[in-house]
């Protein structure tokens, strides 16, 4: 995305559709190993999972199922502000587009203040990373997840000032389609997350 | 792409669509809650899956634009995904024929 940016200010050496299509080409492409970095853990849970059936039982329960699904509403919520965003910045409505920017980062601190709270409950009751196979998975992939909501805080924040300084167009938003885009995969992670790790044991 | 002669071609989503999209998956993110507190057996994990395939199918086809990219945009999409499975397949096939345990 930072290529993308200082590809323009330098001048077009490329067909802006070019451009354009090519940046979210490899923003998908990008998207695809995180997919996979993710996926190793999921082949992890699975394996444990089949091996240990009583244990993720058991332990899942000590989750709490509400602040789980409170975090599910927030991020989804988000994923449609930040939709809305992309939309809004393609109709040439800069103001409106750094307002939907600006919900859907206060609803990612959101989701890190409700995970905060997990995180500190769950050592208040001395449950570590150590303390079983089931938790080494549920902090191991929450917290590489919690690491790409803050990435995707940063990036938002940028695309909000950016957009703020009028550097988005109507004709110009790549980096606020394809920024988009990596929100809506830490969506996508969480929706198989939330129901893997608090629902089902 | 050089078959296109129009430069600017942006499938803009509307706001009532992209509303639309979230009461559902809203309303899917409740049925998975709500299920959980019944015991299917084994069937709660298979509930639990397709219904977040479908909520993560509705958030690539809609807030991602997949619906509206082109084939190229699609296998850049869907590769990983049988990779994925490849990898889980796999591991699974292997850990479970084997008679030793390691």
């Amino acid at each position: 995305m930072g290529e993308a940016s200082v590809e323009h200010t330098h001048g077009h050496h490329m067909d802006p559709v070019v451009e354009y299509k090519s940046s979210k080409l490899g923003m998908w492409l990008f998207l695809g190993t995180e997919i996979l970095l993710f996926g190793g853990l999921f082949a992890a849970y699975a394996i444990f999972r089949a091996k240990y059936p009583e244990m993720f039982f058991e332990q899942h329960v000590e989750l709490n199922k509400k602040l789980g699904a409170v975090n599910t509403c927030i991020l989804i919520f988000s994923s449609l502000t930040m939709a809305m965003g992309v939309s809004a910045i393609q109709r040439g409505k800069q103001k409106a587009t750094a307002i939907l920017i600006l919900i859907t980062i206060l609803c990612g601190l959101a989701f890190g203040v409700v995970k905060y709270f997990e995180y500190s409950a769950k050592f208040h009751h001395h449950i570590y990373p150590d303390t079983s196979i089931f938790f080494s998975l549920y902090f191991m992939m929450t917290g590489l997840h919690m690491l790409h909501v803050f990435i995707g805080l940063a990036i938002l924040a940028v695309i909000m000032v950016l957009t703020l300084k009028g550097k988005f167009t109507a004709k110009y938003n790549t980096p606020v389609e394809v920024g988009g885009l990596y929100w809506h995969l830490v969506d996508l992670i969480w929706i198989y997350l939330f129901p893997l790790l608090y629902l089902i044991g | 792409m050089a078959t296109h002669s129009h430069t600017e071609e942006h499938h803009i989503t509307s706001n009532k669509t992209y509303i639309i999209v979230w009461v559902a998956l809203m309303v899917m993110t409740a049925i998975t809650v709500y299920v959980s507190y019944i015991n299917f057996g084994m069937l709660n994990i298979v509930i639990a899956l397709v219904v977040a395939s479908i909520k993560a199918s509705i958030v690539a086809l809609y807030f991602m634009h997949l619906k509206f990219e082109d084939s190229i945009t699609w296998v850049f999409a869907l590769f990983p995904l049988s990779l994925l499975a490849l990898l889980i397949g796999m591991t699974i096939t292997d850990t479970f024929t084997r008679t030793i345990v390691p």
